[in-house]
C-alpha cells in the first residue's frame, strides 16, 4: 500500500499562477488529519468538506496521521481551490485508486460535500501555468470556458469526484473541452446607446475626442444632466477590446471571481462605478490576498467616479501613479504585486455644492467661498491628468422631447476607429494614443504654425489660461485634428480645445 | 462678509494714499450733499471734476449668470458714454460693474468696506490694481482697516453718495443692495432697478423697489434720459462684428445678454457643437463674447 502521494495544483498570487504540490502523507498513529505549508481559514476548513466528500463518494477515510503539505511552504494558501488535490491525494496514498494518467495534470476544484465540484477563481491564470509546464488540467465544469481560452493546454471539465477518479484511473476518460470559435469582433450591443442620450450634443462631441485619444474627462454638471449616462456609454463607442486585451481582461475578472459564466470572454470594454465612500485598499488592491482594485477591474476600459470631490482625498491622491504608469504596484509585508491598470479615468462632479451654479432653471444658492472650496477639493495633480473638462447642461423635459435621437454608438465608434489608427500608424507601436504624449511627443507631433502661436498667444493673454494647459490643449487639438483626418494642427482644431478647458479658467467657474 | 478677523491681515502694499478733507478743494462735491460726510476720505488713484457724472451699478455676490451679463454690460455702456461707473468691489454684481466700465474705456470708483490697501476679497487684486489706474479706489476707513460685517453697510452710503443714481441689479429679499437703495432715497438720488425673473430668487429686491417706484432700466437710455444726461447716448459707431464673417458671424448674431449654452446656439445656428465651439472659443479670445458659468455665453461688444 502506498504511504505517499503527490499530486499537482497551483494558486493564484496577484494576476500571476504558481504551481502548488499536494502532498499526502498516510502513517500509522492516533488518527489525525493536519495541513501544513501556510494554509489559511478555507484551505483549513478543506479537511470537512475533503472528509464528507471521501465518505458519499463510497471510498473510506482511514482512522490514520494523514499530513497534507502544500509546497512550496513559505507561500500563505488562501481559498478551497486545493479540495480536488487533497481528496485525489488521500485517495491514492491510500491505495484506494491507482492513477494511471496524472503526471503533470493540475487539478483545480472546489469540493461540496456530496462530492460534486463547484467553481474557483484564476483558472484562466492557472491554466496559463499549465500550458507553460506542457500539461493538462482537470476543473470544475463552470470554468472549462476560461480556461479553454488559453491555447495549448488540454482542458478537462469535471463535475464530480466520482468523475475525475475514473479519468484518471483511465476507465471513464473525460473529453476534453473544445472552445468555440470566437465571434465576432463587433461587441455585443449593451444596454446603453449613444441614440439614447438626447440633445447634450457638446457633452457628446467631447466623449468622442475622449475616446479617439484616450483622453481622461471630468463632467461638471447639475444633478439630472445625465452625466453618469454618458460616462456609461463611453465603453460603447470605444474600439473593441482585440482578442490579447479580452484575455488580458478575463484573466483579471477570473482571479476576482468576476467572470460571468458562459461562452468566450467579454469584447466590450469594461466599466467600473466605485461609490464615493471607496477605500484605498478596494480602489487600487491589496488587502491579505492582494486582490486586484477597482482601477484594474477597469484595466482597458473606463472607471467611473461619480461625485468626484466626494471620494475621500488619499483615495483620489493614490490615483495619480496608476494614471501616469498605467499599473500599481501593491506592496504588503509578506508580498509585492504589479497589476494592470491602464483605463480611462471618467470623473463628474456638481459644479458646486447645491449642484444648481450656471443653471438656466434654478437658482445656485452657495457663496463664492464655498463654490471656491468644493473646487479646491480636487488637487491640481490630479486635474493636471484630465485632459478634458465639460460642462454639461441639465436637459428640460421639454428639451427630452424636442431634441432629435442621437447618432448610435456604433457610428460614432467608427470615426473613434479611424483616429486611432492614424495615432497608432504616427506613433509605431510607442504609444498607444494622444493621452500618453510628453511634451517631448507634443514638440515633435504638435508643430504649430504663426497663425496658431498667434491664436494661442492671444487665447493666454485674453482667457487668462494658465502656462500648464498649454500641453493638454495640444494633445487634444492633435485628437481633433486626428478626427478630421488632418495632418497639421490648425487653428479651429485649437478653438475648439480650448472649450474644454474650464478648470483653467477658475474665474469664469467661480463666476 | 467679513467676519473673519483674519482677513484683515491679509495682503497690504506700499501705496500712495491720499487723505482728502472736507476742506480740500478736490474734496468730492457730490459727497458734500449728504448728511454724514466722511472726513478724511481715502483715495488710491485719482478723483476727477467729471466724476459728478457718476452713478452706481449694485448687486448681491450671489449673482445669476443673467445679473452678471446685465451688470457687465450697463457697466459698459454707462462707461464708454462718459459715465463714472461706482460700486464695492465686492464678488458678484459689483466686481461685473467694474469690470465692464474698465471694457468700456471710461472711469470707475470702487468704494471699500475696509482700508484702500486692504485688498478684498483677495482674488481681486488685478481688478483692483485696474480700477485704481482708470479711476480710484476710495474709504472712510483707515489704512490697514479689515473688512469686518459692520462695515460694509456705512460704506453702502457713500456708494450712493457718490452718484446721480444707483442701478439694482439683483439682490434677495435683505441685501446690501437695498440698503444703498435706501441710502439713495435719503440723499435724493435716483433709484433704479433691472427687473428678472418673477421666480428668481435673485431679483427679489429690484422687483420690490419697482413695485414701490423706481425706474425700470431695460435700456441705457432709461438711466440717462431720467438722470438728463440724454445728451451722452451710447456710441453708435460701427459694430466691431462687422470683421466677422461665415460661421463666427452666424454664431455672433446669435448671441445676446441671455447667456447660451454651445448645445443651444447649434441649434439656433443649425451648426455642430464642434463648429460653434470653434467660433465662441474665437469670438472669446476678440473680445467677442464672454463665458459665464455652465459654459454660458453673451455678447461682448468691445474689441481689442
Amino acid at each position: 500500500m502506498a504511504m505517499l502521494a503527490r499530486v499537482r495544483s497551483a494558486a493564484v498570487l496577484g494576476l500571476q499562477a504558481y504551481g502548488v504540490d499536494v502532498e499526502v502523507d498516510v502513517a500509522a498513529g492516533l488518527p489525525a488529519f493536519a495541513i501544513v505549508g501556510l494554509p489559511d481559514a478555507a484551505v483549513q476548513e478543506a479537511k470537512e468538506r475533503v472528509r464528507a466528500a471521501i465518505r458519499n463518494g463510497h471510498y473510506e477515510l482511514p482512522p490514520r496521521k494523514i499530513t497534507i503539505n502544500l509546497a512550496p511552504a513559505d507561500v500563505r494558501k488562501a481559498g478551497p481551490a486545493f479540495d480536488l488535490a487533497m481528496a485525489i491525494g488521500i485517495l491514492a496514498a491510500t491505495g484506494q485508486i491507482r492513477p494511471c494518467n496524472l503526471d503533470g495534470t493540475m487539478l483545480l476544484g472546489e469540493l461540496s460535500l456530496d462530492g460534486g465540484l463547484r467553481a474557483v477563481t484564476g483558472t484562466l491564470a492557472i491554466a496559463m501555468a499549465a500550458r507553460d509546464r506542457g500539461g493538462a488540467i482537470i476543473v470544475p465544469e463552470r470554468n472549462a470556458p476560461e480556461a479553454a481560452l488559453v491555447e495549448g493546454v488540454a482542458v478537462y471539465p469535471a463535475t464530480s469526484l466520482a468523475q475525475v477518479v475514473e479519468h484518471i484511473e483511465g476507465r471513464a476518460l473525460i473529453t476534453p473541452f473544445q472552445r468555440p470559435p470566437a465571434s465576432g469582433t463587433a461587441p455585443e450591443a449593451g444596454e446603453h446607446d449613444f441614440s439614447e442620450v438626447r440633445g447634450q450634443g457638446h457633452a457628446r462631441r467631447a466623449m468622442e475626442i475622449a475616446a479617439a485619444g484616450g483622453h481622461n474627462v471630468l463632467l461638471i454638471g447639475p444633478p439630472g444632466s445625465g452625466k453618469t449616462m454618458l460616462a456609461r456609454c463611453l465603453p460603447t463607442i470605444l474600439p473593441p477590446l482585440t482578442w490579447d486585451e479580452a484575455i488580458e481582461v478575463a484573466r483579471i475578472y477570473s482571479v476576482a471571481g468576476l467572470l460571468p459564466g458562459g461562452t468566450g470572454p467579454m469584447r466590450t470594454r469594461p466599466f467600473r462605478s466605485p461609490h464615493h465612500t471607496t477605500s484605498t485598499a478596494a480602489m487600487v488592491g491589496g488587502g491579505a490576498g492582494a486582490r486586484p482594485g477597482e482601477i484594474t477591474l477597469a484595466h482597458r476600459g473606463v472607471l467611473f467616479l461619480d461625485e468626484l470631490p466626494e471620494f475621500h482625498r488619499d483615495v483620489l491622491e493614490v490615483l495619480r501613479q496608476p494614471l501616469e504608469d498605467r499599473v500599481v504596484t501593491v506592496a504588503r509585508a509578506q508580498l509585492t504585486v504589479t497589476f494592470p491598470a491602464a483605463f480611462m479615468l471618467v470623473g463628474a462632479m456638481n459644479p458646486c455644492p447645491c449642484g444648481y451654479r450656471g443653471d438656466d432653471g434654478a437658482t445656485c444658492l452657495c457663496t463664492p467661498s464655498q463654490v471656491a472650496r468644493y473646487l479646491s477639493r480636487l488637487s491640481g495633480p490630479l486635474l493636471d491628468r484630465i485632459d478634458l473638462h465639460v460642462e454639461v447642461p441639465r436637459v428640460l423635459p421639454a428639451d427630452l422631447t424636442s431634441a432629435p435621437a442621437g447618432e448610435s454608438s456604433a457610428a460614432i465608434r467608427d470615426r473613434v476607429q479611424r483616429a486611432r489608427a492614424t495615432q497608432q500608424a504616427r506613433f509605431g507601436g510607442t504609444l498607444s494614443c494622444n493621452a500618453e504624449m510628453t511634451p517631448r511627443h507634443l514638440r515633435r507631433q504638435c508643430r504649430l504654425g504663426e497663425d496658431e502661436k498667434a491664436f494661442l498667444r492671444g487665447a493666454i493673454a485674453r482667457l487668462g489660461l494658465s502656462a500648464r494647459a498649454y500641453h493638454r490643449m495640444l494633445r487634444l487639438a492633435r485628437t481633433i485634428a486626428d478626427l478630421e483626418g488632418s495632418d497639421g494642427i490648425i487653428v479651429a482644431h485649437l478653438a475648439e480645445a480650448i472649450q474644454y478647458r474650464v478648470f483653467d479658467r477658475m474665474q469664469r467657474l467661480r463666476g | 462678509m467679513g467676519s473673519k478677523a483674519g482677513l484683515g491681515r491679509g495682503p497690504r502694499a506700499e501705496v500712495a494714499i491720499r487723505e482728502l478733507t472736507l476742506a480740500d478743494t478736490a474734496y468730492p462735491a457730490a459727497l458734500r450733499t449728504i448728511p454724514d460726510p466722511p472726513s478724511p476720505l481715502y483715495v488710491r488713484g485719482a478723483l476727477r471734476d467729471e466724476d459728478r457724472t457718476a452713478v452706481a451699478i449694485v448687486g448681491s455676490r450671489r449673482a445669476s449668470a443673467y445679473g452678471l451679463a446685465v451688470a457687465e454690460w450697463l457697466g459698459r455702456e454707462l462707461a464708454s458714454c462718459g459715465v463714472t461707473v461706482v460700486s464695492g468691489l465686492a464678488r458678484g454684481i459689483d466686481a461685473a460693474a467694474h469690470r465692464g466700465a474698465l471694457q468700456g474705456g471710461g472711469r470707475t470708483i470702487a468704494v471699500m468696506g475696509c482700508g484702500v490697501d486692504v485688498i478684498y476679497p483677495p482674488e481681486h487684486r488685478r481688478l483692483m490694481a485696474e480700477i485704481i489706474e482708470a479711476g480710484a479706489v476710495v474709504s472712510e476707513f483707515p489704512p490697514g482697516t479689515p473688512p469686518l460685517r459692520h462695515q460694509f453697510p456705512r460704506r453702502n452710503r457713500l456708494i450712493s453718495g457718490l452718484t446721480l443714481g444707483v442701478v439694482v441689479v439683483e439682490g434677495r429679499e435683505q441685501s446690501g443692495a437695498v440698503i444703498t437703495a435706501d441710502h439713495a432715497l435719503d440723499q435724493g438720488r435716483e433709484v433704479f432697478a433691472v427687473p428678472g425673473g418673477i421666480f428668481d430668487e435673485t431679483s427679489r429686491a429690484p422687483h420690490r423697489l419697482l413695485q414701490q417706484g423706481a425706474r425700470l432700466v431695460a435700456r441705457v437710455e432709461d438711466i440717462l434720459e431720467e438722470l438728463g444726461l440724454a445728451a451722452l447716448r451710447p456710441p453708435t459707431g460701427a459694430a466691431p462684428a462687422a470683421a466677422l464673417a461665415g460661421i463666427e458671424a452666424a454664431v455672433y448674431a446669435q448671441l445676446s445678454l441671455r447667456p447660451q449654452h454651445p448645445d443651444a446656439l447649434a441649434l439656433r445656428c443649425r451648426l455642430s457643437v464642434a463648429e460653434v465651439n470653434r467660433a465662441l472659443s474665437v469670438l472669446e479670445v476678440r473680445g467677442l463674447a464672454r463665458a459665464f458659468p455652465g459654459q454660458r455665453y453673451v455678447r461682448a461688444t468691445v474689441e481689442g
